[in-house]
């Protein structure tokens, strides 16, 4: 079950024509595929445009309704080449992914479809997580556009413009027989905003076209036909800015800054917004820049492929005007207003000083300012393993058997587990993709080597690929590698959606099939499935057993347990429900004796709860804070298991509340209390004669 | 011509999973309603698990041509007119990133604190002062709310979403009524009654909160812990001990109160009264009045070549009685079994009366852990022979998880709470004295060549602490250190009280001792 429900929310999606559809841009796209008569829809979740393949997820009855197929591809490349469907057939069909991550993954059988092209139209939605909050490698889906011509569509942020796109998109691709990708920014995808919908159109087999054109011509013919790029007060200056439409509000809100726009987009400069980015039409930028001295694109990140091309475009068609770029803008990184701002003024400033009227009106953004804050009071903070999370006792199982083993190389993965490499464990060297983790460690696991090395990889990239580029690769290659596989029974870092693994009951889908055998199906015969992560000593002493082995052969530990963000949403108010109805219920917290504990933080070193953290020291000699457990502990246990693993410290102890009570509880408390209490009474005597308080 | 208008923006700083998602549902909600323009992006990514994370929101008002406003993805420096944090050190971040300005920015945030990992797992303090962000907070903003938002949510038994939210309402920062905050709230129709009463109760306590940028007021905020100490003395409290020890004592320690009154200076009598509590309720007053022993010298001493301040005395009385008072196994078991220790439990399990608590303890002795307890030769004999370890490791291997507050448990804990007459004469108690004097003579015979080195000698006291390995790795990183003192003096190093503070840092920053040997390589 995926993290996020949006049962709710998919109503929406039968919104009818001249209707106002407001809501987050992902649901938005999902409406236009629909508005667009999309025949099928595929993809692979990751931030951002997870939650974009869990409403369509969720959307399964209007989907039926309207005959279009659905798929959680098992990977990237599975749904690219889903797409094949719409070479033979004008069907219209749509995938989604994360980029460029999953474009890479992808790239062989988009390749392939570019080369033979498409007759229904084929859009490929890709997430572009590029810039702040970024989890991925920065780079930019338009070299995969350009190396296999697939028109690129960056639109406006705004719902309107992105539906739009999604409808123009399709008869882009349909009308020059090429796929089209489609890019959502980070936050176009996260943004709520509102759009006036259409109905919803059964898929069909209308969209057929004449195929006497070559493709490319068609496609800029319909780019200039239905002007998907835009000319925004053209012929007014002798100086302009072309920019990418994703980039159209951040220009907007820098030329209101400096004076130049208001926040309707009136703009004195004028504007060339390239809503395609790919191809770039020649005639569009030879026509904008012949009117003007020169011109500013603003095109965000690194290389600089649509700047590389309009210099062409310009010095073939022998034209004067200056084109200015990166040498204003900064090279790579996020195009903030603040950035883009102090670019174009620098611009402005050198062709038409006379528009910057008052110095003094400027926005302090572009005026130089000291920090207000001393940077070491300022700490990062990355995110990590949640509170309860069954994947921390494993990588502090690790830590401890690496006490007694040394350290090994580990070949991280993508997944929550690559928290690892974050500080309090600080376990990973390398991580070269999703699934990868077993092929990343594979060239160190040589004979000369003294130790085994360590490849982690999660359930999701194990069923991505994991399963054959990994543990496949290992058994073939006599790789002696020590796997873990982190099965939390869901793809857990995307959002929580099922897998061939999960353990739930899914209806759409087929479940419960075990890592295990699939291991094991490919010759794996050292593997070992623990059923309970938070058994630290039995996990350390598994990590030393597979450790100390010498032999060829590869290991395998799928190490299970339930993410605890799935578990709690559905045992919460089952738990909850119970209590009020009168049924005994122990709940269980951890707490640490702060006359006990000295301060030295040694257990927070091998956990990182978020829950597990310091407070002031109570004992009026100690000045170093002391450990404390916060209210939000769900009890998990590893506090107490990870002391006694290591040896820790006596102050942890374990709450079990016990809501009602049975007659049988109550009747052993009262005759313990009454013995207890005795006990107590002197000690209290004795305290009395030393203290002077009771 | 451009108008001049702009809209209103506004950038919420949280970390993942403190409902800062649901707090922009409602901002965007309450703006449709009132016929403005709203949009709000995010950046949640992986950040849902604990990291930062910001939502950023423009509202324009529509004024009805049906033009749609072209609204920013993104916040601009110095153009942010609200700014929610949910936690100090993150309004501290939203200042660092300059989204808070002394021109536009109203900042509401609450004032309690997460701390991050760097600040968690240091050996010793590694926290940042609330107090030095809380300056930065209010020097540069236009506007400072800050309370303990987290604290009014928790209470009402909701997130800080609810009440940050009511802040914003109460701070009159949008141009909204109270009525149209609270209909959000309550179109939103999750958990309403709960997030009501946190933004009722925020919405009252924002009108004058702890600090705000007009009328700075100097309070503690999340220095000391809000429950009373049963030592925790006001300074008035302080005042009246100083002059009369032998009220802050039970009548078993009269006696010693009165020598502390007539042998020591005011400065140090707090603590040593401390002191001696400690070593009586550990040992017995015969232990306590060693402690004040071992102090005369040092106030000789520090009468001699200290500047009045006493700050050395002060310093070996509390790092002496802690030294004294070491943590074994029948330490633990008497604070373990005490009643106060069971109230407190009780009461931080928050249990109603329909509910019934039970406690375990994770114990896990070591080998060594067991024979410091018994007597020297015998444990000496034990810690020999490689059988009997064995046979030791062997049966404590998996630890021993202790049902105190079942009989058989918590007479075992009663029990070895009652062996203090033991410890004199255990293994660990000899080897304790003898550190603790060779430490005390160190200090004494310093003083007269360097003041300041001697009591930065007395505070490395402070890196031997935690049990099992850790305390292990304290000890060695104290003896590492004390060799180089030995060196130091040898030189008349001027500098040596610096360089073995430097040292002391060092040992506190890693528990394996990394970074100490690095800098003791280099000095030595």
């Amino acid at each position: 079950m995926a993290e996020r429900s949006f049962l709710e929310e998919v109503k929406k999606l039968r919104t009818g024509a001249g209707e106002e559809f407001a809501g987050e841009g992902i649901l938005a796209v999902t409406k236009a595929l629909l508005q667009s008569g999309v025949s099928y829809v595929g993809g692979y979740q990751g931030a951002p445009i997870s939650h974009l393949m869990d409403v369509l997820g969720d959307a399964k009855e209007i989907l039926d309704e309207l005959g279009v197929h659905f798929e959680n591809s098992a990977s990237e490349a599975t749904a690219a080449a889903s797409l094949a469907a719409s070479v033979h057939y004008p069907l219209r069909g749509a995938i989604t992914f994360k980029s460029t991550v999953g474009t890479n993954v992808a790239s062989d059988a988009l390749a392939n479809l570019a080369s033979g092209g498409v007759t229904g139209g084929a859009l490929i939605i890709v997430g572009e997580d590029y810039g702040e909050g970024s989890s991925i490698m920065q780079e930019r889906s338009h070299a995969f556009a350009m190396k296999s011509q697939i028109w690129l569509m960056d639109p406006r942020p705004n719902l309107t413009a992105i539906v739009d796109s999604v409808e123009k998109g399709f008869q882009l691709s349909e009308v020059s027989n090429t796929p089209v990708m489609l890019e959502l920014r980070l936050r176009s995808c996260h943004m709520h905003g509102k759009f006036i919908a259409k109905n919803n159109v059964r898929p069909s087999f209308t969209f057929e076209q004449e195929k006497v054109q070559k493709r490319w011509p068609a496609a800029v013919k319909f780019i200039k036909d239905n002007k998907l790029n835009e000319f925004l007060n053209d012929g007014t200056q002798d100086i302009g800015i072309a920019v990418q439409g994703g980039l159209y509000n951040i220009v907007i809100r820098a030329l209101q800054l400096l004076g130049l726009s208001d926040v309707y987009g009136n703009t004195k400069i004028p504007l060339y917004v390239m809503n395609v980015t790919y191809p770039v039409i020649d005639d569009e930028i030879v026509q904008f820049a012949a009117s003007k001295k020169a011109f500013i694109l603003v095109e965000e990140g690194q290389p600089d492929y649509i700047e590389q091309n309009l210099h062409a475009v310009l010095r073939r068609a022998d034209v004067p005007t200056k084109l200015h770029g990166k040498d204003f803008l900064p090279v790579a990184g996020e195009y903030t207003p603040a950035v883009v701002t102090k670019g174009l003024l620098e611009f402005i400033k050198k062709y038409r000083p006379d528009l910057i009227s008052n110095e003094e009106a400027l926005p302090s953004v572009v005026k130089p300012a000291a920090p207000r804050i001393k940077a070491e009071n300022v700490h990062g903070r990355p995110p990590s393993f949640c509170t309860g999370c069954p994947e921390r006792p494993i990588f502090t199982a690790l830590k401890l058997a690496e006490r007694e083993t040394g350290k090994h190389h580990v070949s991280a993965d993508i997944g929550c587990h690559l928290f690892s490499i974050l500080p309090p464990f600080n376990i990973g060297a390398t991580t070269m993709g999703y699934g990868l983790g077993s092929a990343g460690a594979s060239a160190l696991q040589s004979k000369d080597t003294d130790r085994a090395t360590i490849a982690f990889m999660g359930d999701g990239g194990f069923w991505h690929n994991g399963l054959t580029s990994g543990i496949g690769n290992d058994v073939f290659n006599k790789n002696g590698t020590l796997t873990v596989v982190v099965d939390n029974a869901y793809s857990a870092a995307t959002g929580g959606q099922d897998l061939l693994s999960s353990k739930a009951e899914n209806e759409i889908r087929s479940t419960k099939h075990p890592i295990e055998r699939a291991v094991r199906g490919v010759g794996v015969k050292w593997a070992k499935t623990v059923t309970n992560t938070y058994k630290v000593s039995e996990l350390r002493d598994l990590f030393i057993d597979a450790l100390k082995k010498k032999d060829d052969e590869p290991k395998v530990i799928v190490a299970q347990s339930e993410c605890t963000l799935n578990r709690m949403r559905r045992e919460k108010p089952a738990m909850a429900k119970r209590i009020k109805e009168g049924k005994r219920v122990v709940k269980e917290r951890f707490g640490i004796d702060p006359e006990t504990c000295t301060g030295d933080h040694s257990c927070i070193r091998i956990n990182g709860c978020p829950s597990l953290t310091i407070t002031d020291n109570p004992d009026p000699m100690r000045k170093d804070p002391i450990a404390t457990i916060l209210s939000s502990c769900v009890g998990c246990g590893l506090c107490g298991e990870a002391a006694h693993a290591a040896v820790l410290c006596p102050s942890f102890y374990r709450t079990e509340v016990i809501s009602n009570p049975s007659l049988w509880d109550k009747l052993k408390l009262s005759f313990r209390k009454f013995v207890i209490s005795i006990l107590q009474n002197g000690i209290d005597r004795r305290l009395a004669k030393i203290e002077a308080y009771a | 011509m451009p108008e001049k208008s702009r809209p209103i923006t506004m950038a919420i700083v949280a970390m993942g999973g403190e409902g800062g998602g649901v707090l922009a549902d409602w901002a965007v909600d309450l703006a449709e309603k009132q016929g403005y323009w709203a949009q709000a992006t995010s950046v949640p990514g992986v950040a849902q698990r604990t990291g930062s994370t910001i939502y950023y929101l423009e509202f324009m008002e529509n004024d009805g041509s049906g033009r749609e406003p072209i609204l920013s993805t993104m916040p601009t420096p110095g153009e942010v007119d609200i700014v929610l944090a949910s936690e100090l050190m993150e309004a501290g971040r939203a200042v660092f990133r300059g989204l808070v300005t002394p021109e536009a920015t109203t900042l509401i945030t609450s004032t309690n604190r997460m701390y991050s990992m760097q600040e968690k797992t240091a050996m010793g303090d590694g926290r940042i002062s609330s107090e030095e962000i809380l300056e930065s907070c209010e020097a540069a903003s236009r506007r400072f709310i800050g309370e303990d938002f987290a604290k009014i949510a928790e209470e009402s038994g909701t997130v800080i979403s609810a009440s940050l939210f009511g802040a914003l309402a109460s701070s009159g920062a949008l141009p909204w009524s109270k009525e149209d905050f609270i209909a959000a709230v309550e179109r939103s129709g999750v958990g309403v009654a709960a997030s009501l009463k946190a933004f009722e109760r925020s919405f009252e306590i924002a009108k004058a909160p702890k600090r705000t940028k007009t009328a700075p007021v100097s309070i503690e905020i999340g220095k000391r812990p809000e429950e009373p100490r049963p030592s925790g003395l006001s300074p008035q409290e302080e005042l009246a001990l100083i002059s009369d020890p032998a009220s802050g004592v039970g009548p078993a320690l009269q006696d010693l109160a009165q020598r502390i009154k007539s042998e020591f200076p005011e400065p140090v009598r707090v603590m040593l009264i401390h002191g001696i509590k400690r070593c009586a309720e550990y040992q017995d007053v015969k232990y306590a009045s060693q402690y004040l022993d071992r102090l005369v010298r040092i106030k000789d001493q520090d009468e001699k070549f200290g500047d009045g301040r006493y700050q050395l005395l002060s310093e070996v009385a509390r790092y002496t009685a802690l030294w004294m008072t070491y943590e074994d196994t029948i330490r633990v078991a008497d604070l373990k079994a005490r009643r106060r220790r069971f109230d407190r439990v009780k009461k931080e399990a928050k249990v109603n009366e329909n509910q019934i608590t039970q406690v375990r303890e994770f114990f896990h002795p070591g080998v060594e852990e067991i024979t410091d307890t018994l007597p020297g030769p015998l444990g000496r004999a034990i810690l020999k022979s490689q059988f009997a370890t064995k046979i030791i490791e062997r049966v404590t291997k998996d630890g021993l998880r202790l049902h105190t507050t079942s009989l058989h448990g918590y007479i075992l804990l009663y029990t070895l709470s009652r062996l203090r007459p033991l410890r004199r004469r255990s293994l660990r108690f000899s080897l304790e004295q003898n550190r603790i004097d060779a430490w005390l003579d160190q200090i004494f015979e310093t003083v007269s060549e360097n003041y300041s080195l001697a009591v930065e000698i007395a505070e490395t006291a402070n890196v031997i602490k935690g049990y099992g390995d850790t305390h292990r790795n304290g000890l060695n990183n104290f003896n590492a250190i004390m060799r180089e003192v030995n060196l130091l003096r040898a030189k008349k190093d001027p500098d040596a009280a610096s360089q073995v503070a430097n040292l002391r840092k060092a040992a506190l920053a890693d528990e394996s001792g990394t970074k100490l040997r690095s800098l003791l390589s280099t000095s030595a």
